[in-house]
């Protein structure tokens, strides 16, 4: 698929002659081997998934392992890829909105932690004695001053752009054709009118996510895994949480209901072929 | 045996120190020549000591343990100080308040416990700011108030939200119903800390911080024994049932003794609370009869209420007339 890098990728401070840095692609392919993580913008909030595979059965799976983080009171990081690279990522996210409020006594905009984010991450992809991190991050927040909500993703070449569905890891090319398929922008949501109105609401957003995350999964060849989730809606009071246990578990029994009645209808289509 | 291009080299550095220092037309001429002559009086006690070392080190070690003596040889007489009013550091220890809170009254009751306070800040003798919040929830079942200092209310308030925020960032789950926060006794024993280190310093937060809420079971679940506990200026941590800082521990402490019972009902306490508030208001030359109440309870969590007047009563006898009118010996 690339081409072999022959000397030209050894350090992140290096151009090919085609003008790539192939450090900066291995560490996205690196991402690409991982979990999948989505990330998805509702009319009334922004709802985070990850897809984690346990490692093995003596895993305590319940609590660690952790892909989604509370970073502010409104603000909250999906990461997929080396999830100790990730780690770093949260804890400058911390750091940012914690010292952001002391300095300008308001909550940080999103966008601007998000920036603030892909400057750090981009600062990794500058020196020949660093490598860069090997970790996407989504990045879900609302803004109480302009009471607007986004979800931003920050890629290992420290580009950052805002979405209205993101994924990424192992299933995120399905994921994202699913994703479209979802009433997510106001200007084409529910037809050509678009509209607010339109929009997918964030209790059937988990339950969609969930349902792509099912669907992606392979049972014969991927792990077993964890479904983590977390939301910041009107509902929680814009607060980043995550989503209660027991709503995740319903969104998954409706997944797997919708995945095997997909299943059932192909296979009559097959045999009355 | 000391050469005169180490001399001159030793004069241009030393010249340019002391210049450096503040002695405009200093070359390094006269501390260069007094090192000269301690070499020559040195040198007439122990000639061998002088024979065995060499003579640039020697002159290295006299200039260089003068030199590390503040100010210099040179300088030593002429001390010029150059740390004047506008580059010396500052006192910046608290020595006194600007802007302080009075009274803040604190009672358990049968559901919950209850704080009271005004929404003065006086500036000294002014009453400066009358809408002031002096009562603030911490997290979702801690109320804090404060007397003393706002300033240092202010930076109390910010510490425990941004230890609030963490606790919930960092806390073992991402799932709320698996996760709890700070009770009011892990906040009251964390600012005891944070109080006593302050004084230690010399260095205090002028306050008396009340702090009200409930204890917590062992699983992290809200217990049902209320907590209400003071953290003075000096660290002194202390709970009790009734609870008055300031002024109210002399006027509303006794009254609420008086009429405390471990079953109040909520309005019987609230009554209890703008009574002495209203006292208070009458008696203590820096409060204020627009105040605000705060409860916690186990099922509503923390209610702080937005500030009001209370009623006052001017025609006790003794304010309408005066008490030589009412056959008393005339004392005011």
């Amino acid at each position: 698929m690339a081409s072999s890098g022959s000397g030209y990728d050894l350090s992140s401070s290096t151009f090919s002659p085609d003008g790539r840095i192939f450090q900066i692609e291995y560490a996205a392919k690196a991402v690409e081997n991982a979990g999948t993580a989505l990330g998805l913008r509702c009319r009334d909030g922004v709802v985070l998934a990850v897809e984690k595979p346990l490692q093995n059965k003596m895993l305590v799976a319940a609590t660690t392992g952790r892909r989604i983080h509370t970073v502010d009171e409104y603000a909250g990081v999906a990461m997929t890829g080396f999830v100790s690279d990730g780690r770093q990522i949260v804890n400058r996210a911390r750091e940012e909105a914690g010292s952001y409020e002391e300095t300008y006594g308001t909550k940080i905009p999103p966008t601007t932690l998000a920036a603030r984010l892909s400057t750090y991450v981009h600062y990794f992809t500058l020196h020949g004695a660093l490598r860069p991190f090997g970790a996407s991050t989504l990045v879900a927040a609302y803004d109480p001053a302009t009471k607007k909500h986004s979800l931003h993703m920050v890629e290992p070449s420290g580009v950052s752009y805002e979405y209205f569905g993101a994924a990424a890891g192992r299933g995120r090319q399905s994921a994202r054709t699913e994703m479209e398929k979802l009433p997510t922008n106001p200007k084409t949501a529910g037809g050509a009118e678009g509209g607010e109105e339109n929009l997918i609401t964030v209790a059937e957003g988990v339950k969609q996510l969930a349902k792509i995350i099912h669907t992606l999964h392979d049972e014969a060849k991927d792990k077993p895994f964890e479904l983590e989730m977390s939301w910041l809606s009107e509902g929680t009071g814009w607060r980043h949480a995550g989503v209660p246990r027991a709503t995740i578990a319903e969104a998954v029994a409706w997944a797997k209901k919708e995945i095997e009645e997909a299943e059932e209808e192909s296979e009559d289509d097959e045999m009355e072929e | 045996s000391i050469t005169d291009t180490t001399l001159d080299f030793w004069k241009t550095a030393v010249g340019k120190r002391n210049r450096d220092r503040g002695n405009e037309n200093d070359n390094g001429g006269s501390e260069i020549s007094q090192c000269n002559k301690i070499i020559l009086r040195s040198s007439i006690r122990s000639t061998i000591s002088i024979s065995t070392i060499p003579s640039y080190f020697l002159i290295f070690l006299l200039v260089m343990s003068l030199s590390l003596q503040s100010g210099g040889t040179s300088s030593r007489g002429l001390s010029t100080e150059t740390n004047n009013a506008l580059t010396a550091a500052p006192n910046q220890a608290t020595t006194r308040p600007i802007t302080t809170g009075t009274s803040v009254l604190g009672i358990k009751y049968r559901n919950g416990v209850m704080l009271a306070a005004d929404t003065l800040v006086s500036y000294g003798s002014m009453a400066k700011y009358k809408n002031a919040k002096r009562l603030l929830n911490v997290n979702s079942r801690t109320l804090v108030g404060a007397s003393g200092e706002y300033s240092d209310l202010q930076s109390i308030s910010q510490l425990l939200k941004a230890n609030a925020l963490s606790d919930r960032c960092t806390s073992d789950s991402l799932y709320e119903e698996e996760t709890n926060e700070e009770c009011a006794k892990e906040v009251w024993s964390y600012l005891r800390a944070v109080m006593y280190n302050r004084r230690s310093k010399m260095n205090p937060l002028w306050n008396d911080v009340v702090v009200a809420g409930f204890k917590q079971n062992t699983d992290g679940t809200t217990s049902d024994t209320p907590f209400l506990g003071v953290v003075d200026k000096i660290g002194t941590a202390y709970e009790d049932d009734i609870l008055a800082t300031g002024f109210g521990g002399y006027i509303a402490l006794p009254l609420m003794r008086e009429k405390y019972r471990p079953d109040m009902e909520e309005g019987e306490a609230r009554a209890l609370l703008e009574d002495c508030l209203r006292i208070l208001f009458y008696r203590d030359c820096r409060a204020l009869n627009r105040v605000q109440i705060a409860k916690v309870t186990k099922e509503g969590g923390v209610l702080v209420s937005d500030p009001y007047e209370l009623d006052t009563y001017w025609d006790f006898k003794g304010f309408v007339s005066s008490k030589g009118e009412m056959g008393t010996d005339g004392g005011w």
